[in-house]
């Protein structure tokens, strides 16, 4: 059996001013190959205004066992958000 | 289903980390490739998931047949359009059954040899272009009754491929509706072709769901894990309540004498199909079991100097590419 093609990660842009998103994956020789089978495979239909691709093995993931030491930092830091900050209703839209 | 009969794999794995797993999946959350599951859930999931994919792509075969048949270009062009969009679903489906170790070799190696199998509706012929219609009406009628409740599935990859195949999927019911509505207001002839095409697809259709629910014994532990979200009875009755209808308005005749809708329960009572029928089709003896299989082969061989006239075109530009640095 010959050697499989390399999986591809498709990432498309829906709309104008939008950012792309990953849309699922595919099999090409190359980088050319793999945005013809993109638009082939995932916009038949209008999806798209432009197209992402990068080899599968090229991608480093966090992994998700380190969810909790990832991410706890984050939790604990309310005043990150607008709404930790009182501000009386007499001041106005703020 | 487009998954028939697909058997829970055991599980051996650790009791806590199945309880475990088991309460994510309770709680509604999705699995996602990299997250630890049990052995049995990945192999059950890659023989379903797999199955799924190659019922997609054995499934252009019989519409495949009537492309340069079309009676207008533009059904030739919905056609065209519907049969590719089979392709498109194959391809999302392997990709989320890739995700869980088997390559997409190793999955057209285990459709080729017989050890996956695709659905039993695909080894029945399609004889008139009323086939066609019957095939979009009853056939991706019958694929998205199964296929919207595996949108919740439990598996993130699995889960999203439906979401898409859902999508382009309400198009094939219809464009093979619209064509039966042609076939019944034409010529006697045409009516009696659309009769006939019903008579021929109508319990293979109802095969699809899988055997009855007192004869599947695996459905259990996929419930368990939602990777199957309905009993097959129950999709099958849900089938029959929203497709007889439809046959009263084409004017044709659901090929089933004791049809009967039961006050009671508000749902028909209908005749089940011939389960050895569906035994014997599902272990290669339908009537183009062997001609579904030989096309695969043929595609797989001749394009085998494609894929590799492909690679090497890719390393032969990767090199230039590198000496040109
Ligand atoms: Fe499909
Ligand atoms: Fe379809």
């Amino acid at each position: 059996m010959s050697k499989e093609w390399p999986l591809w990660e498709v990432f498309i842009r829906g709309q104008h001013g939008m950012s792309h998103r990953h849309v699922g994956s595919l099999h090409a020789a190359d980088a050319e190959h793999a945005v013809k089978n993109a638009r082939d495979v995932y916009t038949r239909r209008n999806e798209g205004v432009s197209i992402w691709v990068i080899e599968a093995e090229k991608i480093t993931a966090s992994s998700p066992s380190e969810k909790g030491p990832m991410y706890d930092p984050a939790r604990d830091k309310v005043y990150r958000h607008p709404t930790f900050y009182d501000i009386p209703d007499e001041v106005g839209k703020m | 289903m487009y998954a028939q009969m697909v058997k829970s794999e055991a599980t051996k794995d650790d009791p806590e980390q199945l309880a475990a797993f088991q309460a994510r999946i309770d709680a509604g959350e999705k699995i996602e490739p990299k997250d630890w599951m049990p052995e049995g859930y990945r192999k059950t999931l890659i023989r379903q998931v797999g199955q799924h994919a190659h019922s997609e792509i054995v499934g252009q075969l019989p519409e495949g047949n009537w492309i340069t048949r079309a009676p207008t270009l533009e059904r030739k062009a919905n056609l065209l359009a519907k049969v590719q969009d089979e392709a498109g679903h194959g391809l999302y489906l392997y990709c989320a059954a890739e995700t869980l170790g088997v390559s997409r070799d190793e999955m057209t190696q285990m459709l080729l040899d017989g050890r996956m199998k695709y659905s039993s509706i695909f080894n029945y012929p399609t004889l008139t272009w009323a086939d066609m219609g019957a095939v979009g009406w009853l056939v991706d009628g019958a694929a998205i009754m199964n296929q919207v409740p595996l949108q919740r599935t439990s598996y993130g990859p699995y889960a999203r491929a439906m979401v898409r195949v859902c999508k382009e999927e309400s198009f094939h019911q219809r464009q093979g509706f619209h064509i039966m509505m042609a076939m019944v207001k034409g010529t006697a002839e045409q009516k009696r072709m659309a009769q006939d095409a019903l008579n021929r697809f109508w319990y293979p259709a109802l095969m699809m769901f899988g055997p009855s629910d007192k004869d599947s014994v695996h459905s259990s532990q996929s419930m368990a894990w939602k990777i199957k979200m309905n009993t097959n009875d129950e999709l099958r009755q849900k089938f029959v309540d929203e497709t007889v209808p439809q046959a009263e308005y084409l004017g044709l005749t659901i090929p089933d004498e004791d049809l009967t809708w039961n006050e009671e329960n508000g749902q028909y009572d209908f005749t089940e199909p011939d389960w050895n029928e569906f035994f014997d089709v599902i272990s290669g003896n339908g009537p183009c079991n062997v001609d579904r299989l030989s096309a695969r082969q043929k595609a797989w061989d001749d394009g085998a100097w494609v894929r590799d006239a492909m690679n090497a075109h890719a390393e032969k530009k990767a090199a230039r590419k590198l000496a040109a640095e």
